[in-house]
């Protein structure tokens, strides 16, 4: 799995979970400042991610990826 | 096992930290059959639920709709349940003004919705599902210690209150028909909804120096351990208790 096909992947997951246009992801995009996903959405974002690649991400790491590059930089370590 | 042939109903699930999610984990290793309600986001509840030991049904219940809790009844028998033995009530919900230090401010619309969600829910809910339960049945809710006034926690301390009152109320009124209304009083977990309490970690240090037995702030298994014993036919003469999982907090002075 490549990083780009991570960031393609949370951008296919925060499409269906918070109605985010997937043109609207990349990298640096903060999720709760420039995507406005809210902290319920976010944490089915995590949920969701979990069971797409395959990780776990623990409760304490989730206030550490603060964009969508944390996160697949994350998952990436993970898989 | 403490729940076998038991079917059990348990509201509250939104995370694998939801104290409701280890009950329903709990009693499916007593051997209970579990149905669950979500609220607010049912796609996310549905994916929680999958991570059971055994996956289980999710019906929508926002337990201050009347019609969702009118339809209730007929919808958990919709998923195979002809009856109830075990209601689990895991549900409180207050505007941001009703939590944090603002207690002096917060207006009464606000306070009405916390009462209301936290505190009438428990009634309703426990009426909702009533015809289930015509052989009796225990229904068990969550409070935090609401006989003091803690920092933060404020209106949800008073809707606590009350909760603590309904299930007394809902012990004489249902005792005659066999049904049994408890408590269980946890410590403070991290769970979504401490989560959104501004000013949570205010309870977090003392509850862990000052109880006899510690408290570890993420293990949700002690508290759900008490919440299916209440459900199982252990306590069968305990009606309008409150049980504390505190580590014994409550018992000792500073």
């Amino acid at each position: 799995m490549t990083k780009e096909e991570i960031v393609t992947g949370l951008a296919e997951i925060l499409e269906e979970v918070a109605g985010v246009n997937p043109d609207d992801v990349s990298e640096e995009k903060s999720f709760t400042d420039d995507l406005d996903v809210d902290s319920l959405s976010m944490v089915e974002v995590v949920v969701a991610a979990e069971e797409r690649f395959g990780v776990k991400i623990p409760d304490d790491e989730v206030q550490n990826l603060r964009t969508v590059g944390d996160a697949a930089d994350f998952v990436l370590k993970q898989a | 096992m403490l729940l076998e042939g038991k079917s059990v109903l348990v509201t509250g699930v939104i995370t694998e930290q939801s104290i409701a999610f280890n009950v329903a984990k709990l009693a499916q290793e007593q051997g209970a059959k579990v149905v669950l309600t979500g609220f607010p986001r049912m796609s996310l509840v549905e994916r929680i639920a999958k991570r059971l030991p055994q996956e289980a049904a999710v019906l929508e219940l926002d337990a201050t709709n009347p019609e969702q809790l009118g339809s209730l009844a007929d919808r958990v028998r919709g998923v195979g349940f002809d009856s109830l033995d075990g209601v689990v009530h895991a549900i409180a919900f207050g505007p941001q003004s009703v939590l944090g230090g603002g207690f002096l401010d917060a207006p009464w619309e606000d306070v009405s919705k916390a009462v209301q969600a936290s505190t009438y829910s428990y009634k309703a809910l426990a009426m909702a599902t009533l015809p289930l339960m015509e052989k009796g049945g225990s229904i068990v809710g969550l409070t935090f210690d609401a006989s003091i006034a803690w920092p933060v926690y404020d209106w949800m301390g008073v809707a606590k209150a009350g909760l603590e009152s309904t299930s007394r109320y809902l012990a004489r009124y249902l005792g005659p028909k066999g049904i049994r209304s408890n408590l269980v009083s946890a410590g403070p977990l991290r769970t979504m909804a401490a989560k959104s309490i501004p000013g949570f970690e205010k309870f977090e240090e003392s509850w862990v120096e000052r109880a006899p037995l510690g408290w570890a702030l993420t293990d949700t298994e002690p508290t759900a351990k008490a919440v299916v014993a209440l459900l199982s036919s252990w306590f069968p003469a305990t009606t309008g208790e409150i049980i504390h999982v505190d580590g014994g907090y409550h018992a000792v002075g500073a």
